[in-house]
C-alpha cells in the first residue's frame, strides 16, 4: 500500500516535472499542430495506396486526391486474387523465407555460442569478418552469386534463392546472438555442471530456453530481410510462377505495362500484415538492434 | 501464367525439404569428421566450440567466402554476355578493367568521380534529414500529452510498410499528371514539376522518397534515448539558471551519443548502399539518379560487362571498408566485443 502510494505520488510528481511543464497553451497547440502535419505526411502516402486500390477499373488514372473514390469497387482485389498469379506469389515468398530464417537461426545459435564462451584460435578474426561482411552491400555480391548460380543450375529454383538469402542472413545473426549470449551469466553453466550436466545439455537446456527473446527476434529480423528483398530475387528468378510477391508487384509498375489497380491491392494485401507485426513488434526489434552494441 | 494448386505446394516442400535434409545429412557428417579428427587425433580443447561452429563456417565459406573470391577472380577477367563461356584470365585485362572503372563511363554517360561524389551527396542529405527530421519529432513527442502514443505509431508508418511497396508507390506519385505533389502544385495554381524527366527534379524525387522512409528509424532511436535521461539533471541546471540552449548542449546531447552514434552510422551505411530508392525512382536514361550500387547493378544485368562490374566492385568494396575503419578507430566498437 505505501509503496503504491509513493509511485502514485512520484507519477505525480513526475507529471508536473516533465519537460512539458510550463508550456503555455499556445505553445501546447502548435506542437500537436506540427505533429498532425507530420502525421498526414507519414501516412499520406499509404492511404493514397488504399485509394487507389478502390479504384473502378476505368478510372485508375485520375487527378482527385479522395481517399475514398466515389463508386469505390473492390474488383482490383478480385482480379489479383483470381486472374494473377498473386497467391502463388505469396506462396513462394513464405517458402523460401521461412526456410532462410529457419537455417539462419539453427547455424547462427550454435556458433554465436561458442563466439560468446570459448577464447578459441582464430576467434578475433573470425569476429572482425563477421563485422565486415555487413559492411557489404547485397548489389556487390549480386554479380557473383548470379554467375555462380548459373554455372550450378541454381537459377530459378527454390534452392537457390534460399541459399542465397542465407549469406546474409546467418553473419547478422551471429552477431546479434552473441551480444545476448554474453549478457547471460556463466554462473549458470557452471552451476549445472555441477550438477552433473554435460556443457551441450547445459547449452540446450539452460542458455538456449533463456535465449527465447534473442533467438526470436533474429528469426523475425531474418524473415523480414528476406521477406522485402527485390534484388537478390531479381537476379535468381526469371520465370514469373516462380516471382517472390515483390517481383510480382514490381511488374505491375513496371514501365511497359503499368497496372496500379493490381499494384495497389496486392500491396495493401501484403502491408496490412506485415505493419501490424511490425508495429506489435517494434518494441523488441529496436531492443534486438542494439543487443549485439550493450558491450560494445 | 501459373496458379497456386496443390501440386505446386507439393513441389515447393519437396525441393526445400530435401536441401534441408541435405544440410542435416552434411552437419552430422562434418560434426563426425571433427570429433574423430580434432577430438581424437589431436586432442584439441577446443574441440567442442568447433564442432558448435563448423556447419557455420562450412555455410559461410560456401556462401560468402567462395563468391568473393570468385568475384576478385572476375576481375581479372573479360567474362561478358558475348564471352560468358570462353572469357580470358591475366592480368593484363585485370588491370585493363580497373583502369576502365576510372576512365570509360560506367554505364553510358557517367563516370567513376561523378558518380562517387554524387553518392556521398545522396548520403550527405539524406542522413542530415534523418537525423535532423527524426531528432525533431523526437523531442516534440518525449512530453507528457493526450494523443503520444497514436502520434507515434502513425510516424512510424513509413518504417513499418514494405520498402518496396512504399518506393513504388512513390514513383507513381511522381507521375506528371497524376501524382498527388503535382495534382497539388495544380490546384494551388503552380507549375507542376517534371519529376521523371528532369535529372535535378528526379534527384530530388529520390531524396524525398528516402527522407520519407528513413526519419521514423531515426526518431524511435532518439526517442528512446531521450527517455532515458533522468529529469533530475534538467532540474538541476534549471536550478543553477541554465536556458533551455544550454540544457540541450550540456545535458541532452552528451548523454545521448552513446545512441546517437551508432544509429548515425547505421543510417550512413544504409543510405550508401541504398538499392531500392535511386534503381526505382531513376529515369534511367538519364543516369542522374544513379549511386554507386545502383551502377554496378546496372552495368552487370543491363549492359551484362560482368568482369568489368566485378572490379567496379572491388573499387566499392574498398570505399566501404575505408568508411567502416574510420568508423571503428572512431567508437572503437570492437573494443568491449573481444572480451
Amino acid at each position: 500500500m505505501n509503496t503504491k502510494n509513493k509511485t502514485k505520488q512520484t507519477n505525480i510528481s513526475q507529471f508536473f516535472k516533465s519537460p512539458s511543464r510550463g508550456d503555455s497553451p499556445f505553445k501546447r497547440l502548435i506542437i500537436h499542430l506540427i505533429l498532425i502535419v507530420a502525421c498526414v505526411i507519414a501516412i499520406y502516402p499509404v492511404l493514397r495506396i488504399i485509394s487507389v486500390s478502390l479504384r473502378p477499373g476505368d478510372r485508375l488514372l485520375s487527378t482527385s486526391l479522395a481517399i475514398i473514390p466515389k463508386d469505390a469497387s473492390l474488383y482490383s482485389y478480385y482480379r489479383i486474387i483470381f486472374e494473377k498469379p498473386f497467391l502463388l506469389w505469396l506462396w513462394n515468398s513464405l517458402a523460401i523465407t521461412i526456410t532462410t530464417a529457419f537455417i539462419g537461426l539453427i547455424l547462427a545459435s550454435t556458433s554465436a555460442y561458442a563466439f560468446s564462451r570459448w577464447n578459441f584460435p582464430g576467434r578475433k578474426p573470425g569476429l572482425f569478418f563477421l563485422l565486415t561482411t555487413q559492411m557489404i552491400p547485397a548489389a556487390m555480391l549480386v554479380v557473383p552469386i548470379y554467375i555462380l548460380a548459373v554455372k550450378f543450375q541454381l537459377i530459378n529454383s527454390y534452392r537457390g534463392l534460399a541459399l542465397a538469402y542465407s549469406v546474409s542472413s546467418v553473419p547478422f545473426s551471429i552477431w546479434i546472438l552473441k551480444g545476448y549470449y554474453d549478457t547471460i551469466p556463466r554462473e549458470l553453466e557452471e552451476a549445472a555442471k555441477i550438477d552433473g550436466a554435460s556443457e551441450m545439455a547445459a547449452f540446450f537446456r539452460i542458455i538456449l530456453p533463456l535465449s527465447t527473446p534473442a533467438l526470436a527476434i533474429v528469426f523475425l529480423f531474418n524473415f523480414m530481410m528476406a521477406w522485402n528483398d527485390w534484388l537478390m530475387a531479381r537476379i535468381m528468378l526469371q520465370r514469373e510462377n516462380m516471382f517472390t510477391w515483390p517481383l510480382g508487384i514490381w511488374t505491375f509498375s513496371g514501365q511497359f505495362r503499368v497496372e496500379w489497380g493490381s499494384f495497389a491491392a496486392a500491396s495493401i494485401l501484403v502491408a496490412v500484415p506485415v505493419m501490424v507485426l511490425f508495429l506489435y513488434s517494434s518494441k523488441w526489434l529496436i531492443s534486438g538492434l542494439t543487443l549485439g552494441s550493450v558491450k560494445g | 501464367m501459373g496458379f497456386l494448386t496443390a501440386e505446386v505446394v507439393i513441389n515447393t516442400l519437396r525441393e526445400l525439404g530435401s536441401m534441408v535434409l541435405y544440410i542435416i545429412l552434411g552437419t552430422i557428417i562434418l560434426e563426425i569428421l571433427v570429433y574423430v579428427v580434432l577430438g581424437k587425433i589431436f586432442k584439441s580443447k577446443y574441440t567442442l566450440p568447433y564442432m558448435l561452429m563448423i556447419a557455420a563456417i562450412f555455410g559461410i565459406t560456401i556462401l560468402i567466402i567462395y563468391p568473393i573470391s570468385y568475384e576478385v577472380r572476375l576481375a581479372f577477367t573479360n567474362m561478358s554476355l558475348r564471352h560468358f563461356r570462353s572469357y580470358t584470365l591475366s592480368w593484363t585485362q585485370g588491370l585493363k578493367n580497373f583502369g576502365l572503372v576510372f576512365s570509360e563511363p560506367v554505364l553510358k554517360q557517367v563516370k567513376f568521380f561523378p558518380l562517387l561524389f554524387r553518392t556521398l551527396l545522396w548520403t550527405a542529405i539524406n542522413v542530415v534529414f534523418h537525423v535532423s527530421g527524426g531528432f525533431g519529432l523526437a523531442i516534440l513527442l518525449n512530453r507528457q500529452m493526450r494523443g503520444r502514443g497514436l502520434y507515434r505509431t502513425l510516424l512510424v508508418f513509413p518504417w513499418a510498410i514494405p520498402q518496396i511497396i512504399a518506393v513504388l508507390a512513390w514513383k507513381g506519385e511522381f507521375h506528371y499528371e497524376y501524382g498527388f505533389i503535382n495534382v497539388i502544385l495544380t490546384n494551388v495554381g503552380m507549375q507542376p514539376i517534371q519529376w521523371m524527366a528532369s535529372p535535378f527534379w528526379n534527384f530530388v524525387a529520390a531524396c524525398i522518397t528516402n527522407i520519407w522512409l528513413g526519419i521514423p528509424f531515426m526518431m524511435i532511436i532518439i526517442l528512446g534515448g531521450l527517455q532515458s535521461i533522468p529529469l533530475e539533471f534538467y532540474d538541476a541546471a534549471e536550478i543553477d539558471g541554465a536556458s533551455r540552449w544550454q540544457q540541450f548542449r550540456n545535458i541532452t546531447l552528451p548523454l545521448l551519443k552513446p545512441v546517437l552514434t551508432p544509429a548515425v552510422v547505421l543510417g550512413i551505411i544504409w543510405t550508401f548502399n541504398n538499392f531500392n530508392v535511386p534503381y526505382m525512382i531513376n529515369a534511367n536514361e538519364l543516369e542522374t539518379t544513379d549511386i554507386l550500387v545502383t551502377a554496378l547493378f546496372r552495368a552487370a544485368f543491363e549492359y551484362h560487362r560482368y568482369g568489368f562490374s566485378a572490379a567496379f566492385a572491388m573499387v566499392i568494396f574498398i570505399i566501404l571498408f575505408v568508411i567502416a575503419s574510420i568508423y571503428i578507430r572512431i567508437t572503437q566498437g570492437l573494443k568491449g566485443v573481444y572480451e
